[in-house]
């Protein structure tokens, strides 16, 4: 069983990269990845995030909106299915509004940490995709806890990378055009090559 | 005299404010859905379609939206046109709603929509914010085309799905390049796009953080050794 979990973690984080090989989130992926403190902040931020997200909209696919979902509680025939988006952002913005004032109330060193980055990740595809592919890929309670933390585990390892990469960069000599924004996308087109390769591992 | 205004709020976003090359928005469905033309051909329809009516309707009730619950209205406001057109889809074009898969759906948390109703519809008339949508929306699919139209010629030798350079394996004469099929090469062509963009517009070039100090003493030339 528990290697069953591992298998789907691995497979989140390397070979479904959500970053990198689904091109999720790829905005702020791009536009706060300067710095390393900024991008490890962000990163944790989806991590807590896409856990308590993925399973809630799991138990709310699961228990409301899938085919015939609500016999549990005597009604038949239900679809709610089209309704899916505006419940699973529904669910997205209220959990990180929620997570915000808990943070400012108790933590308020984490708030601090993660203040100005939690608004931005209600707007992030990342958090949204990895529900959407949850769903996509039929996963249990359980199981959608673990691909929840895979997914956000391997889109903050791969901004932190990013960050690290661009950092070194800052100094090079690059063409006017090409400063900033331009190799940037060159960067991560060549580190998603790069996990590309991992696609032929089979676990 | 407002004629003026309104060209230039759809105008712009074409190449100057260009939302992908120079916003950094609306990038993850670039990426995704590019190695097919046709198929991109619908994921611009939907995105013009969505940001220009959520623009529109967001700038009517401007001044009835309390501002610390914004961002929810906007998001249902998105949320509910993104599903109108993902069933429209699903009723009308099967086979390509299949294709696009969840990328229909990640038009709602596709940053150029929220950017642009918090930046521009938040503020503005009714008209002008359709507009600005409009022109954002064309501007992003400019964009999405020319990665797709590279990508579906140069990969596989067509467009539209008919051949254009008659591949080897048909009988032809033209070696696939299937680098361009794999989603990573977009990121490179639009790599490239900004670094011509911006090699023509140069005031979008990124200043560096930092100076480069001069020589504190500069190398005398005049004794130059040559080694031949």
């Amino acid at each position: 069983m528990f290697e069953h979990y591992l298998n789907i973690f691995i497979t989140t984080v390397f070979i479904e990269n959500i970053a990198l090989s689904l091109f999720l989130g790829m905005c702020t992926f791009i536009a706060i990845s300067k710095k390393i403190d900024a991008a490890f902040g962000l990163g944790i931020a989806v991590i807590v995030v896409c856990l308590i997200t993925v399973p809630l909209n799991n138990l709310i696919y699961n228990y409301i909106l899938r085919e015939d979902a609500l016999t549990w509680i005597g009604i038949e025939g239900t679809n709610l299915e089209f309704v899916e988006l505006i419940s699973y952002i529904g669910v997205i913005a209220a959990s990180v509004q929620i997570l915000e004032m808990f943070l400012d109330k108790y933590v308020p060193a984490l708030y601090n940490a993660l203040g100005q980055f939690l608004p931005l990740i209600t707007v992030n595809c990342a958090i949204l995709g990895a529900s959407l592919f949850m769903v996509e890929k039929d996963l249990m309670f359980v199981e959608s806890i673990v691909y929840g933390f895979g997914a956000g585990f391997g889109w903050a390892l791969a901004i932190v990378v990013l960050a690290g990469i661009r950092e070194k960069l800052k100094y090079s000599d690059i063409p006017d055009g090409l400063k900033g924004l331009g190799t940037t996308f060159i960067i991560v087109g060549l580190m998603s090559f790069g996990f590309m390769s991992f696609g032929g591992i089979s676990l | 005299m407002n004629l003026k205004k309104y060209q230039d709020v759809i105008v712009k976003p074409l190449i100057d404010e260009n939302p992908i090359t120079l916003q950094i928005l609306g990038i993850c469905s670039a990426l995704a859905v590019t190695n097919n033309l046709s198929v991109t051909m619908v994921m611009c329809v939907a995105v013009i379609s969505v940001i220009s009516f959520s623009n529109l309707f967001i700038s009517l009730i401007r001044n009835y939206i309390p501002s610390s619950i914004r961002i929810i209205v906007q998001m249902t406001i998105i949320a509910s046109l993104v599903i109108v057109v993902d069933e429209l889809l699903k009723a009308y074009d099967y086979e390509t709603s299949k294709k696009l898969s969840v990328f229909v759906g990640l038009i709602i948390t596709n940053c150029i929509v929220m950017g642009r109703a918090e930046a521009f519809a938040m503020k503005e008339k009714p008209l002008l914010s359709f507009l600005d949508g409009l022109g954002n929306g064309i501007g992003y699919s400019l964009i999405l085309i020319a990665v797709a139209t590279i990508r579906e010629l140069f990969g596989a030798g067509t467009l539209f799905g008919y051949e254009i350079l008659p591949l080897i394996s048909n009988g032809g004469w033209y070696m696939g390049n299937n680098l361009l099929l794999l989603p990573p090469s977009s990121f490179i062509i639009i790599g490239l796009f900004i670094w011509l963009i911006r090699s023509l517009k140069s005031d979008q070039v990124e200043e560096d953080d930092f100076f480069v100090s001069k020589h504190s003493t500069s190398p005398d030339l005049s004794k130059r050794e040559i080694n031949v």
